[in-house]
């Protein structure tokens, strides 16, 4: 059996099934974790997918951070668990402060939805371990909330530490310095807007998630 | 004692402000001139119980850093009136 990898559902995530589905097709153990579980067992791995957590009232993510389940997420990721965040994960990480920053509307205030290339310019995260700097992939973008934004010495730090992981190659809702996906100091926390999982097979008209998720599985795998 | 309390979020300065630019260049269209640096913001209505003003501001500004606003993006002033 694969890793066991635990999928989280806040009232208003959707995109648990695609990512529980795109996760076990390359051998994940997967199951779902309901926001008010106090525990997570023995995961190997956390995925927060997309979706609109408690509605994104007030701000994405700014509810979901108190739910129950996040002082597990958080107790895991503090114990060098691997936790992704995509999407609204993402912003519901930042707001945790697991990852620094935030997510701020889209520059244009549109809701994007579309495929994005990006560039992997970072290996050194559980997500994009083993992945070649400089790969372009193709992944879909389905935001309002994805601008990123941080300070300047937060900036500064991300990219001396390589903790960027992924650039937008044609910036799409004026994320500062392009980007996509950043991680935590040890790597093992990561937040990314674009959907893996929405680019997992060829009737999706991308296979590219899988690179980042079959990096995810053996990073762990490694681990374990 | 009980407070009317009003909590503004606003963007930190240095934050791009794509609401209030929007807003800002709808203006001249519908003949508003003179009108420059439009920031968009949220105002919160909350009645809050505390044994003092005192009490209730920090109640109120530790609940608007804490939920209300992201630190990261926004700035949040509280203010205050008894009822």
């Amino acid at each position: 059996m694969g890793p066991r990898v635990g999928v989280v559902v806040f009232p208003g995530t959707n995109c648990e099934y695609d990512a529980a589905t795109a996760l076990a097709s390359l051998g994940a153990d997967v199951r779902y974790v309901w926001h008010h579980a106090a525990s997570l067992d023995d995961l190997d791995v956390v995925v927060l997918p997309g979706g609109f957590a408690h509605g994104d009232y007030l701000r994405p993510g700014a509810i979901a951070r108190f739910s129950e389940v996040m002082g597990a997420v958080v107790a895991f990721a503090d114990a060098g668990g691997a936790v992704i965040g995509i999407c609204n994960g993402f912003q519901v990480l930042c707001e945790a402060h697991l990852l620094p920053g935030a997510l701020q509307k889209n520059a244009g205030l549109t809701f994007l939805c579309q495929p994005t290339g990006l560039e992997v310019v970072s290996d050194r995260s559980v997500l994009t371990r083993g992945v070649a700097i400089g790969r372009r992939l193709t992944i879909p973008i389905n935001h309002f909330s994805g601008a990123y934004v941080c300070d300047d010495a937060t900036l500064a730090s991300l990219r001396e530490d390589d903790r960027v992981l992924l650039r937008y190659t044609d910036n799409p809702n004026g994320s500062v310095d392009d980007i996509a996906g950043i991680a935590n100091e040890r790597g093992n926390v990561v937040g990314l807007m674009p959907h893996p999982e929405r680019a997992s097979s060829d009737l999706l008209g991308s296979r590219d998630g899988l690179v980042l998720f079959e990096a995810l599985l053996a990073s762990v795998h490694a681990a374990v | 004692m009980r407070f009317d309390a009003r909590v503004e979020v606003t963007l930190r300065e240095g934050i791009a402000d794509p609401e209030g630019a929007t807003i800002e260049r709808a203006l001249p269209a519908l003949g508003f001139t003179g009108v420059h640096e439009v920031r968009a913001g949220r105002s919160f209505r909350l009645v809050v119980d505390a044994d003092s003003e005192a009490d209730a501001r920090v109640l109120a500004q530790s609940l608007a850093d804490r939920l209300l606003a992201n630190p990261v993006l926004e700035l949040a002033a509280v203010e205050l009136a008894a009822r």
